[in-house]
């Protein structure tokens, strides 16, 4: 409705097929449900009804990793949790991208000590940190629309060479 | 980075049955990634069919070491990482925690420090026992208690934010009292809260109290006796919808409790229907607590006075030289506290909350050690879910309310 109204009798669009791709690969991110810690319940408030992720195509949020596209590590991860994670990374078809949300996901946080993952970096490659003890829904959407960015400016070649 | 370990049957096969062995029964895992298990949580069932024969929860995937870290940090630096333990109930953690060294170097705590404390407190149970009823609404598929849920939530999380400055990872509670005065609009938006919130509450009690297809995944299942709870330690609401009337506000009053008038909620059935009509009536318990506790809120300091553990306020440091000294001090090397070994306990929306504090005569503690409520309830789950459907786990393990940052710590 509303690109018809615009383009007039035209209901012509030339585009790149990449753009294309990756415009609608941004307008239904599919997260996988992944709750670690403390993070995962600031994650639950982005879906809730104050935030309302759902605005930005990200309603969806599913439980196996065989179905998303997007791995929010909502918390810390232990040294047992790590190969967890890390199968969980594999499992996930490509493209695939990161979100470490919080300081634990992004550096350890305050639990510099023997059992947690200075870093989720050390498991996963990440996409985008995002930083706050837990961060405010407001954050982690942030930190989501700025992997659609990167995800706007990706090339064909360059996941073919991946 | 280290791989999963595949394990044998060899290893565990004490733990399961003996038709287990030879086939006759599936062993299912479930979890550490799995939408129901509120966290990290693995249970490793044995499946008759969709009949659950035994199960072995594997807990230790969100293992923290913050009992460690808090060792290696001063009294008043160790409190943070109470905050993270069980992320839910942050005031109630700090509160237990302060308590905790309050105790042990004999610091006072001036009445309006404690008036915000029991406010604050209550509306913490409430937020979480909000998120509990969320989420199992979530896990039995009424999906719209969740968004209904985190609206009033999101209320509270305003009023924490407006005391602290953060909507989580409070840390507002300070040994000897709290950070700062609340600001003014506290009162407003306390108030505001007390206000709508008992129709919110009739709202969910709609939804879900009567619902046939609710009724009919809760009543009798997952039905735990008086006295199972009480040989595993069960507490909280859990141990109080089997009938034990226990709690420690009541039983062991703390800061104040005594001087409120609220009754402790209390069901015989002792299934996962009852464990659900206790904690909304717990809903209704808090707000009153709240509403009295705000009605009697003194004027006055909100830190004590004693400067060898509370740092002085900012606008002393410019004009005493005594001040700059304590404040010097406290915030570079600490308070010591004597040698000695302290316990002390909190209740939590999830159970007895109790913190062992050793100190050694210097500024760190020697030993922290935390009962955590989430871990013994977890505890008494093999045993209630035995014979029942795999979709009943579910809602049992819903109705324990387990938060795995405080099982794990």
């Amino acid at each position: 409705m509303g690109i018809e109204q615009k383009l007039g009798n035209m209901g012509v669009v030339t585009t790149t097929l990449e753009s294309m791709v990756n415009w609608s690969r941004t307008s239904a991110m599919w997260p996988i449900a992944f709750g670690l810690a403390c993070c995962a319940i600031e994650m639950m408030s982005a879906q809730a009804s104050n935030y309302d992720m759902s605005r930005f195509g990200m309603e969806l949020m599913r439980p196996s990793p065989r179905q998303s596209d997007l791995m929010i590590v909502a918390g810390r991860v232990s040294k047992k949790m790590g190969p967890v994670l890390r199968r969980l990374y594999d499992q996930m078809p490509e493209p695939k991208w990161v979100i470490a949300m919080g300081d634990c996901a992004s550096c350890g946080g305050v639990f510099n000590n023997y059992a947690i993952y200075q870093g989720v970096d050390e498991v996963v490659p990440v996409d985008v940190f995002v930083a706050g003890c837990p961060p405010r829904p407001e954050a982690l959407i942030h930190g989501v629309l700025t992997v659609y960015e990167k995800v706007k400016g990706e090339k064909f070649k360059d996941l073919a060479n991946a | 980075m280290s791989q999963i370990e595949e394990v044998s049957l060899e290893k565990f096969k004490h733990l399961v049955s003996e038709r287990a062995l030879t086939g006759e029964t599936m062993l299912l895992n479930m979890g550490p990634q799995h939408p129901s298990t509120h966290g990290v949580l693995r249970l490793l069932l044995e499946l008759d069919g969709e009949i659950i024969v035994n199960c072995i929860p594997d807990i230790g995937f969100l293992h923290t070491g913050i009992e460690k870290n808090m060792e290696a940090k001063t009294y008043q630096k160790a409190e943070v990482m109470t905050d993270r333990l069980d992320y839910m109930n942050t005031m109630g953690n700090n509160l237990a925690y302060v308590m905790a060294v309050e105790k042990l170097v004999d610091l006072d705590v001036p009445v309006r420090a404690q008036g915000l404390r029991v406010i604050l407190t209550e509306l913490q149970r409430i937020a979480s026992h909000l998120v509990w009823l969320g989420t199992s609404g979530l896990d039995l598929a009424a999906m719209s208690m969740f968004l209904y849920c985190f609206r009033e939530r999101e209320q509270i999380l305003d009023i924490f934010e407006l005391v602290s400055g953060q909507r989580m990872m409070t840390t507002y509670f300070r040994p000897g009292g709290v950070w700062r005065d609340v600001p003014v609009e506290f009162e407003k938006a306390v108030r505001d809260f007390i206000k709508i919130f008992p129709r919110r509450i009739d709202e969910y009690e709609s939804l879900l109290t009567k619902n046939p297809l609710f009724i009919d995944r809760m009543v009798a299942i997952g039905c735990l006796s008086k006295d199972v709870a009480l040989q595993y330690g069960v507490t909280g609401p859990s141990l109080r919808a089997s009938g034990v009337d226990w709690d420690l506000r009541k039983a062991r009053p703390y800061c104040g409790y005594e001087q409120y008038d609220f009754n402790v909620p209390t069901r015989t059935e002792g299934d996962t229907y009852a464990r659900y009509l206790v904690r909304i009536d717990e809903l209704r318990e808090s707000l009153k607590i709240v509403e009295q506790a705000l009605n009697k809120l003194p004027l006055g300091p909100m830190r004590s006075e004693n400067r060898k553990f509370v740092p002085p306020p900012r606008s002393e440091i410019g004009v005493s030289m005594e001040s700059l000294i304590h404040h010097f001090k406290l915030w570079t090397e600490g308070f010591p506290a004597p040698k000695a070994s302290i316990y002390c306990a909190v209740e939590s929306p999830r159970g007895e909350l109790g913190l062992m504090l050793e100190g050694d005569g210097g500024p760190k503690p020697l030993r922290v050690h935390l009962r955590t409520p989430s871990f013994d309830n977890l505890a008494v789950l093999p045993q209630i879910v035995k014979g029942h459907l795999v979709a009943d786990l579910v809602a049992i393990l819903a109705s324990i309310d387990i938060v795995l940052g405080d099982i794990d710590r």
